[in-house]
């Protein structure tokens, strides 16, 4: 394989674990969402190369949803419901953003160690790029576990599929069988969440899931 | 053919069942529709198709996927009992009905798909169908605390999917390098069979990711949080379905992992690994189960413990812990599905769950009342009952290798075993309390599983015994 497509698939990866990053810092819930959006469009470039130099046609099926699904579809669903909710200021954070991010740089000096030598056998491309899918899926944990918000837990959850769907694309020669399923659980998963924020805006007037632990089941 | 039968019968009712706006017959209809699965499924023993790109049936798969249409079956007849009764009550609405039978036939469907996948990727698009529409019938009734439950289980659930979705683009990597590119590295009759090549570093750590991605769904401490909030808040039934057939097929795609990293001579052994999970599973739940005030969420806890003494069974290995793990499994399938039949008509009948509001029920309702201490007798492990043996069968094994572990093992099953005979006898005995209306049960169900149950502690059928030591082999 010639360097320089190593070296533009290294870039989209590389650049997927960045936008993580900045999902990691927003303060504010619109820019969460567009930084969404940017992270499925980088997601879908990253495939769409992966297409290219593997000469794997299905793959740009699997670019393609997460183009409009991920990167256009969703991110306007969210900021509907945003709107509607009237929860476009604030983010409440469990933890710091700098501690955060420091959190962050070790997930991904972690992914790093662990990855590389494991998947030496596998070829550079697979290897590298496997090594930041696990950095965005540990990065996408951990915003789940420091957003106290509904909407930000969904957002961290989509970018956890997001870092699947690229070290699915960086298995070589994977069957379509899985890229597909993932597009569609993320629907599914999406009618699932609007289902859920709906109901949870009904009952509490929140999305705050702090609220939701006054419900705790055990009552004396 | 039969296979296709298992698959294409729950899906179409599916269809049918959510287009179908008569809520009586909905109800018969679902409960035929289980009735053809187990009949088709119960054909499997007999046909025995060759393994496809997709689908498989072997040894080990038929156990399950008997036992899932089975208590699939029982489940839907005393479904129909209850929902009428919520019906009444005004708890769901004929729209929210239809909602739920489609639901339940689509997770006996995902079920039903994840058992008989012979693709490690199908596997896994079956076990999140299945934990999706399970979320989705935990919130039905829309109060606070099943939203809260609804909410936690979708997060943790798909964290742990998410987890296991990556072990399994790990085993697809360490097997490409040895079968070639496309399905056939990620069927599991390749797998296991050309296992011994496979790079071992990678295997181990997609064995981890798995481990920690399905054992979320198989409820193992400390990835467990989701589960006794799931059981007490959704309707009954989909408590005895959770207990009885989810947690199994979480458990089964462990198996099946398992003894693809057993066949490698290079990999880690995994038996260390799922011990310590077991044994602290059962540990926790036992103590957790004293101070319960829920009944549903006590079994829920309930059902912690026995699935870390399964999977605490499996994870010692060789024949002997293998076949007490295997027949642990079916026999608290059985039990504690039952259990919840009967805490479902109890808490109708009640009006409530909490539990120092339920007194003297063998006086009140002695049907239901001793149903109930029939199955928290089996479900403790006292003698004449089938998991009494099990579970001695299992202590036995692990002293004869590790007799430590068989202490720390023992003693966590008395505590449970204290713990679950001081709530009895304040549900069961004494005065009675509250409400003595008396709901319109199903008691066919209750009674099918304990006599099993018991039969199953007295005399084992040789046929039977034979073909789980038979399994018990494969499992390694």
């Amino acid at each position: 394989m010639d360097r320089l497509a190593l070296d533009v698939a290294h870039l989209f990866a590389g650049g997927l674990v960045l936008v993580s990053f900045m999902l990691l810092y927003q303060d504010r819930m619109t820019g969460l969402v567009n930084n969404f959006a940017l992270h499925a469009l980088v997601v879908s470039l990253a495939v769409a190369w992966q297409a290219h130099i593997q000469h794997a046609p299905h793959l740009y099926i699997t670019a393609a949803i997460a183009l409009v699904v991920k990167a256009i579809v969703i991110p306007f669903a969210l900021h509907r419901i945003i709107v509607q909710l009237g929860i476009h200021r604030t983010i409440e954070t469990v933890v710091g953003i700098g501690q955060t991010m420091l959190a962050g740089i070790g997930l991904v000096a972690l992914s790093i160690i662990v990855m590389l030598p494991i998947t030496a056998k596998a070829g550079t491309l697979t290897q590298q790029d496997l090594a930041f899918a696990l950095s965005v899926l540990l990065l996408g944990l951990l915003m789940m576990i420091s957003r106290r918000n509904a909407v930000s837990q969904v957002v961290g959850f989509m970018s956890i599929e997001n870092g699947l769907i690229l070290a699915a694309t960086g298995a070589k020669g994977m069957p379509l069988v899985v890229e597909i399923s993932v597009a569609f659980s993320i629907l599914i998963a999406l009618i699932v969440i609007g289902v859920f924020l709906f109901r949870i805006r009904e009952r509490f007037d929140t999305v705050d899931i702090h609220a939701l632990h006054e419900y705790r089941g055990e009552r004396p | 053919m039969l296979v296709g039968a298992v698959l294409i019968i729950p899906a179409a009712s599916a269809g049918l069942l959510a287009a179908l706006p008569d809520n009586r017959a909905t109800a018969r209809l679902n409960a035929l529709a289980s009735f053809l699965t187990l009949v088709a499924a119960s054909g499997l023993f007999v046909e025995r198709p060759q393994p496809g790109h997709y689908l498989i049936v072997d040894d080990l798969n038929v156990v399950f996927i008997v036992l899932s249409t089975f208590v699939g079956f029982t489940t839907s007849l005393f479904s129909g009992s209850y929902i009428a009764h919520e019906l009444e009550t005004g708890r769901l609405t004929p729209l929210y009905l239809r909602f739920y039978h489609a639901m339940y036939q689509t997770l006996m469907f995902g079920m039903n798909l994840a058992l008989l996948s012979n693709n490690i990727g199908l596997m896994w698009v079956a076990i999140e169908l299945a934990t999706l529409t399970t979320v989705l019938m935990v919130g039905i009734y829309r109060t606070p605390a099943a939203l809260e439950a609804a909410w936690k289980y979708f997060l943790l659930g798909s964290v742990g999917i998410a987890l296991a979705l990556f072990g399994t683009i790990l085993v697809y990597l360490a097997a490409h390098s040895v079968v070639g590119e496309g399905l056939d590295a990620m069927a599991w009759n390749v797998l296991v069979r050309r296992a011994p090549e496979f790079d071992p570093a990678l295997l181990n750590l997609a064995f981890l990711f798995l481990l920690l991605g399905y054992g979320t769904k198989v409820g193992l401490v400390p990835l467990h949080a989701w589960l006794p909030d799931a059981h007490a808040e959704g309707p009954t039934p989909i408590s005895a379905v959770l207990s009885g057939l989810l947690l199994n097929v979480a458990l089964f795609a462990v198996l099946r992992f398992k003894s693809v990293l057993a066949a490698n001579p290079g990999a880690f052994a995994p038996g260390p690994l799922m011990v310590s999970l077991g044994l602290i599973s059962v540990i926790f739940a036992s103590f957790m189960l004293y101070r319960r005030h829920d009944i549903k969420r006590m079994f829920g806890y309930s059902s912690i413990e026995h699935m870390g003494i399964v999977t605490f069974a499996f994870g010692m290995g060789g024949p002997l812990a293998n076949f007490a793990g295997l027949l642990h499994m079916t026999l608290h399938s059985l039990t504690k599905s039952a259990i919840f039949f009967c805490v479902g008509h109890i808490a109708q009948a009640k009006g409530t769950q909490h539990m120092p509001d339920i007194r003297g029920l063998t006086v009140s309702h002695p049907v239901l009342g001793w149903g109930l201490v029939l199955g928290v007798a089996a479900i403790a492990g006292l003698p004449p009952m089938g998991i009494f043996m099990t579970e001695f069968l299992i202590v036995t094994t692990t002293f004869a290798r590790h007799p430590l572990l068989a202490v720390a093992l023992g003693l966590g099953l008395l505590t449970g075993f204290g713990a679950l005979l001081l709530r009895l006898n304040g549900l069961a005995f004494g005065d009675p309390h509250g409400s003595s209306a008396r709901p319109k049960a199903s008691f066919v169900p209750v009674l099918a599983h304990f006599g099993l149950v018991l039969v199953a502690g007295i005399w084992l059928p040789p046929a039977l015994t034979e073909w789980f030591q038979h399994v018990a082999r494969l499992l390694r």
